[in-house]
């Protein structure tokens, strides 16, 4: 993504090519604050007295900063306990993904396994065709997996397209030489796994913690099938009960003040629970951005 | 295959090629144990319990249990698809499923090559790494946390909020009239769409970033000597240099016009805006889920996958035939 192609002395700027520039300068400038407006505003609200944010008074900063919704959040042991297992689900999750993939891509990238072809074309077919939510429920019910974490881990452990991500990726990066030296020095398979493999392709361990990482921390459609005890819930299916189930409850008027602050602050601490659930990927983000990115790249490449 | 040939002769049987073959890769066949296991337990095995759709199933008696469809004593295992395919609604929910995935793809891929094309013209590489920055983010929020700030934010006038979240407050303030953007059958498919092009835009348009960092800088310079402009730059050089990535991801993505994904469309979904929110991957789940109607759901879902099996191979086709590229 460099920009070799540009800003290069040869090329003459026109008052046309200028005007040009001017207009995409402020088009990008628009979309810049689409892009982040929305952020800033949940942010802000998240901080600002309840009362100020309901009669929207807030445009951009926070008004009168208060932590009263983020007490509330915090208080909230379904909250709580939904943050906490999401931490666990992803843990365990991304742990568990990142083995599973790994042990199945090696054996699949190399070329003297004669099991290759069949089970390549195996897994393959997952990707077009499958039993569908109604058969997988009632595999994971046979198993007795209902109401349990492994039900969130276990049903996708091996995401196919990233498999052949990095499958392809140890094809590509790890020369066949590499391999018959090795095993002429009296390597064997496993000791190539940990010594040569894993150090060469470090790149696309990155990319595999984080892209199911993040696919971990943002799901909740397993959850919805198959854990049904709220305090097993992980945070975003907590969050879909705040957001839905309040919808139109709290538009039934005022009652003394007390229930009014209440109301008010039960509309605050959602934008603080947007903050919360938000903060570590978000955090983690601009630290971690070109490894994205670089995923992008890996799974445009064909195998 | 080609290397296991030369080490081992074919005149051997197979029974002694298998020995070899295991002696020589057990470790290998060792470690994909867990994933062979774990690709016939939760991949494999869900596909035996399509059957179901074609049988009345009943939980006590399990998949292999219970009978084969029946209407009126007489056997008939394709009554749940006829059932769909006869009822009103199922047009509805194919149009809606239809109708959603091409507006979307229709808004979001011109949005995504635009931003690239115009994102690739910022002299400033500073302007341009912030861009980047700002508009990858969103991808990473999750669809409960883009459906909870869509609600705050597009929120209806209530008896606590006078006047609405601050899209209605504003709304009003110029003299319009508030709409309950969130509720309305009207309005759902643009929510949906347009919220799916603010989160999905910039992550969209890396591929196409990068096919242009490829692009030769000396076809500009030579076009600059020749007096072209820069917007006839962008037309003559950048836009086709960004024709063959953009063909091959349309047609790939034809393939998938009826798989509207659950998660987005249901987390959005209420009573009041259904009549459009309800597509096949969110009628699948109330049906089976949510209603017990197994066998009826694995019919629709079924009938789904099948669509889109056969959607995805001919679109696979054309696109090799047309730009050399396949999934497979």
């Amino acid at each position: 993504m460099s920009d070799k192609a540009h800003g290069h002395s040869r090329i003459r700027q026109t008052r046309a090519d200028n005007l040009f520039d001017a207009v995409n300068v402020s088009i990008m400038f628009v979309l810049l604050v689409i892009m982040v407006y929305p952020l800033i505003y949940v942010v802000s609200c998240s901080f600002s007295d309840p009362l100020l944010v309901v009669q929207s008074k807030i445009a951009l900063f926070p008004k009168q900063v208060t932590l009263q919704a983020y007490e509330r959040v915090f208080r909230n042991e379904l909250i709580v306990s939904g943050y906490r297992n999401t931490i666990l689900y992803t843990l365990l999750g991304t742990l568990t993904n990142v083995l599973l993939t790994t042990i199945t891509a090696y054996p699949l990238s190399r070329k003297d396994f004669g099991a290759k072809k069949p089970l390549t074309v195996l897994f393959a077919f997952t990707m077009l065709f499958s039993g569908g939510m109604v058969p997988t429920f009632l595999t994971v019910k046979q198993l007795g997996l209902l109401d349990n974490i492994w039900a969130l881990i276990l049903p996708g452990a091996i995401n196919v397209w990233n498999l052949f991500i990095m499958k392809n990726y140890f094809q590509t990066s790890i020369p066949g030489e590499l391999y018959e030296a090795a095993m002429i020095d009296g390597a064997d398979n496993f000791y190539m796994l940990r010594a040569v493999v894993l150090p060469l392709c470090a790149p696309i361990m990155a990319v595999m913690v984080l892209y199911y990482g993040v696919s971990h921390w943002n799901a909740y459609f397993n959850a919805l099938l198959y854990i049904r005890d709220r305090f097993r819930y992980p945070l975003q299916l907590v969050m879909r009960s705040f957001f839905s189930a309040q919808d139109y409850a709290e538009q039934g008027g005022a009652g003394d003040d007390g229930a009014v602050q209440a109301l008010l602050v039960a509309e605050t601490m959602k934008y603080a629970l947007i903050v919360v659930a938000s903060a570590p990927v978000l955090c983690l983000y601009p630290l971690l951005q070109r490894y994205f990115v670089k995923g992008v790249m890996l799974g445009a490449i064909k195998g | 295959m080609i290397g296991y040939r030369t080490l081992a002769p074919q005149d051997r049987s197979w029974k002694q090629r298998l020995r070899l073959e295991l002696m020589r890769n057990w470790q290998l066949y060792l470690l994909i144990l867990p994933g062979v296991i774990y690709l016939l337990l939760f991949r494999y095995w869900p596909m035996l319990g399509i059957q179901i759709a074609f049988k009345d199933f009943k939980p006590t008696l399990g998949i292999w249990g219970s009978p084969w469809a029946a209407s009126r004593g007489e056997t008939d295992v394709l009554k749940h698809f006829e059932r769909f395919l006869d009822s009103k609604f199922s047009l509805q929910i194919v149009s809606n499923t239809v109708i959603l995935s091409l507006y979307s793809l229709l808004a979001k891929f011109p949005c995504c090559i635009l931003l690239a094309l115009l994102m690739n013209e910022l002299r400033s590489t500073r302007y341009k790494k912030t861009l980047q920055f700002v508009t990858y983010a969103p991808h990473f929020i999750s669809t409960i946390v883009l459906v909870g700030i869509m609600q705050q934010l597009f929120a209806a006038p209530s008896a606590l909020m006078k006047t609405g979240g601050i899209v209605n407050t504003l709304v009003t303030a110029l003299g319009g009239q508030a709409v309950d953007f969130m509720h309305d059958e009207n309005t759902f498919r643009h929510m949906y769409v347009w919220s799916d092009v603010w989160s999905g835009m910039g992550w969209g348009s890396i591929i196409y970033m990068a096919t242009l960092s490829g692009v030769d800088p000396e076809q500009y310079e030579a076009a600059s000597l020749d007096g072209a402009t820069k917007l006839q730059r962008i037309f003559y050089i950048t836009l086709p240099a960004l024709i063959p990535t953009a063909v091959t991801l349309f047609i790939l993505d034809m393939g998938s016009v009826m798989s509207i994904g659950f998660e987005k469309a249901y987390a959005m979904q209420n009573e009041l805006n259904r009549p459009t929110a309800q597509v096949l991957s969110t009628y699948v789940y109330t049906q089976g889920l949510n209603d017990g109607n197994y066998s009826f759901s694995t019919a629709v879902d079924l009938f789904n996958s099948l669509i889109n099996l056969v959607l995805i191979v001919a679109v696979n086709t054309i696109s090799r035939r047309v730009s050399d590229v396949s999934l497979w």
